[in-house]
């Protein structure tokens, strides 16, 4: 009892630390083509303190993360317009930049603000479009990400996914001993929240399809159970903790059930649960290990690892189990599948040659391209709008994470000031309060 | 299919009594007979129970004991356990039958490279590859329980072959002993 209040009392003590862990995002490789864009900082409206966080700042590290646009820098810009009346157009032109965004900050109260912003089309001499967000003073990060989604969906004709948030593990070494945190952060890195600490590991972070919840595995008993948290009240509910692997939580895309990796039955078989009443269906059988199981977006499929052939590779079946028709031919290992929101690929670990990187499946034309460049990677999940897909990977013997475009031309990296950080997934497209 | 498991067993004691005939045998360990299995086992059990000398719990803390082996390495992406290390398996599983009361955790473990719940998939077939053996030797399923940590907790912290070799395992943990 006295080992446990000692333990209980150095978690408290290290807590802050662990709280204040943020991840700093690197570019690791530029795009070329990447699209010019002016973001002013914005300017203040009414009376009131100044508001604690810089908008345009922001938004303009946005833009620049999702490879497509290159924002000037700041000693760059050649007026500071607030209102489109000062807005002289000739002036961005000759910079090169096709696109201005300018805005201002209003108070409107204690502890409210009115967020104004303009996308200008540059060449054009218009505006493209504009609104006006109120917020409080710790909405504004997130107010912020959502004008770069406006910004980015109306220039891309794509969705922005920058006011999503990311879910992931970290282990660190404290005196000896380690400890398991699931953290969750805004797709920038920032905001650092811990659901989760334990002495025991913790694995597999999956996310409701509403964004609402994360599933994940918790050895904190010194055996896997699969747990259901709610990421804004903290609760939690143990879902499965059958003998043997309770392990691979995932979603389907309605949030009516939960496909686990269960070997209660003697070995590794992916089982379908229904959460309404934890009913559990058994999809696979046989000798083989049979895991990773990730649903298609149609509800209709599930992707998931196999070594029936002899070696790990990805195959597909229907969601009520039956015939599975495999996917993946080349090299001699691939695994940890994860589908791309529209459904058409898969990002996948694939080994050869005693590495393992991150690689795209084309589903049409089963075409395999190698997006990474590590020697471990591992554990890619797409950003909610495909356009990213986030990974495991290491760098000086820690684990750190990465990013990289759909298409492999654009890479970042997520660096942490000590420990490792793995198992990233991203959040689905959520509102928040 | 009793009586194949029986002459499996007296087999598998029998090489393992011969393999062991240079060692230090103490042969004629009466007390440990008391606790053994079926009366159809007897002869096998005697035979066998000698390759182990001393099977009492107080044997465990012996680091002189075939029982302070606890750990068994298996080849990369495999969850056989090799040739040389069937002994172990064996030694423990005699103790084990020969203590029905004692309940032992077979954990399971991969090495880092690849797919973390794929590893657990992996480390879940080691672990029952051992309790498989277990269990034809004898103990009973109840002493036997498994659980697969994949690559969470490795046991040498490092990116090479000679960290992962020590990494892919199957460690013996006995409950309260």
């Amino acid at each position: 009892m006295k080992i446990l209040y000692r333990s209980l009392l150095i978690l408290l003590l290290c807590l802050p630390g662990w709280l204040q862990a943020e991840l700093t995002i690197e570019i690791t490789q530029g795009m070329d083509g990447a699209v010019p864009i002016a973001v002013v900082p914005f300017g203040m409206a009414g009376t009131g303190s100044k508001p604690p966080e810089d908008i345009a700042a922001i938004i303009a590290s946005d833009l620049a993360r999702s490879g497509r646009f290159a924002p000037l820098e700041e000693q760059d810009l050649i007026a500071r317009p607030v209102e489109l009346g000062q807005v002289r157009y000739q002036d961005w032109r000759t910079l090169g930049s096709e696109n201005l965004v300018i805005g201002k900050i209003e108070t409107v109260g204690a502890d409210q603000y009115k967020i104004q912003f303009r996308l200008l089309d540059v060449f054009r001499g218009g505006q493209i479009t504009g609104h006006s967000l109120p917020a409080t003073a710790d909405q504004l990060r997130y107010v912020a990400h959502r004008i770069s989604d406006i910004i980015y969906e109306k220039l891309t004709g794509q969705p922005g996914a920058f006011a999503t948030r990311i879910a992931y593990v970290i282990s660190e070494t404290r005196n000896g001993k380690k400890a398991y945190m699931l953290q969750l952060a805004d797709s920038d890195g920032y905001n650092p929240k811990t659901l989760l600490t334990s002495a025991q590991p913790l694995m597999s972070p999956s996310w409701s399809p509403d964004g609402r919840q994360l599933a994940y595995v918790s050895f904190e008993k010194r055996r896997a159970a699969v747990f259901v948290q709610d990421v804004f009240t903290g609760k939690r509910e143990e879902l499965a903790a059958f003998a043997g692997i309770n392990g691979a939580p995932s979603w389907s895309p309605d949030g009516r059930s939960m496909a686990v990796t269960l070997s209660r039955d003697g070995n590794p078989e992916i089982y379908s649960m229904r959460l309404s009443d934890k009913k559990l269906k058994r999809l696979t059988f046989g000798a083989a290990i049979d895991t990773e199981p990730v649903w298609s977006p149609d509800g209709k499929s599930i992707v998931f690892t196999s070594d029936r052939g002899g070696s790990p590779q990805l195959y597909r079946m229907p969601v009520q189990g039956g015939r599975a028709q495999r996917l993946t031919f080349e090299g001699n290992y691939n695994a940890s599948a994860d589908i791309s929101p529209d459904g058409k690929s898969l990002a996948l670990v694939h080994g050869e040659g005693g590495r393992y990187q991150i690689a795209a499946l084309d589903l049409e034309n089963s075409l395999l391209r190698i997006l990474s460049d590590g020697r471990l990677d591992e554990s890619p999940s797409f950003a909610p709008n495909g356009s990213m897909i986030i990974y495991a990977t290491e760098t000086g013997h820690r684990g750190v994470l990465a990013a990289v475009s759909s298409d492999g031309r654009f890479r970042q990296r997520f660096s942490l000031r000590k420990g490792d950080v793995r198992e990233p997934v991203w959040s689905p497209f959520t509102k928040r309060k | 299919m009793k009586f194949i498991q029986a002459f499996a067993v007296a087999l598998v004691l029998a090489w393992l009594a011969g393999c062991s005939s240079t060692g230090d045998s103490k042969e004629g360990d009466v007390a440990v007979e008391d606790h053994s299995g079926a009366a159809a086992d007897d002869a096998a059990t005697t035979s066998g129970v000698g390759a182990y000398g001393d099977l009492s719990i107080e044997s465990l803390n012996d680091p002189n004991s075939p029982l302070a082996q606890r750990v068994i390495y298996f080849e990369f992406d495999s969850s056989d356990v090799a040739e040389q290390d069937r002994e172990i398996v064996a030694a423990h599983a005699a103790f084990l039958a020969a203590n029905q009361e004692v309940k032992v955790n077979v954990e399971g473990h991969g090495d880092e490279r690849g797919a973390r719940e794929y590893n657990i998939g992996l480390g879940d077939q080691r672990a029952q590859s051992v309790r498989r053996m277990l269990e034809f030797q004898g103990v009973a399923p109840e002493q036997i329980s498994t659980v697969s940590f994949g690559e969470e907790k490795p046991a040498v912290e490092g990116h090479d072959e000679s960290a992962w070799s020590m990494n892919r395992r199957v460690e013996l943990v006995y409950v309260g002993y």
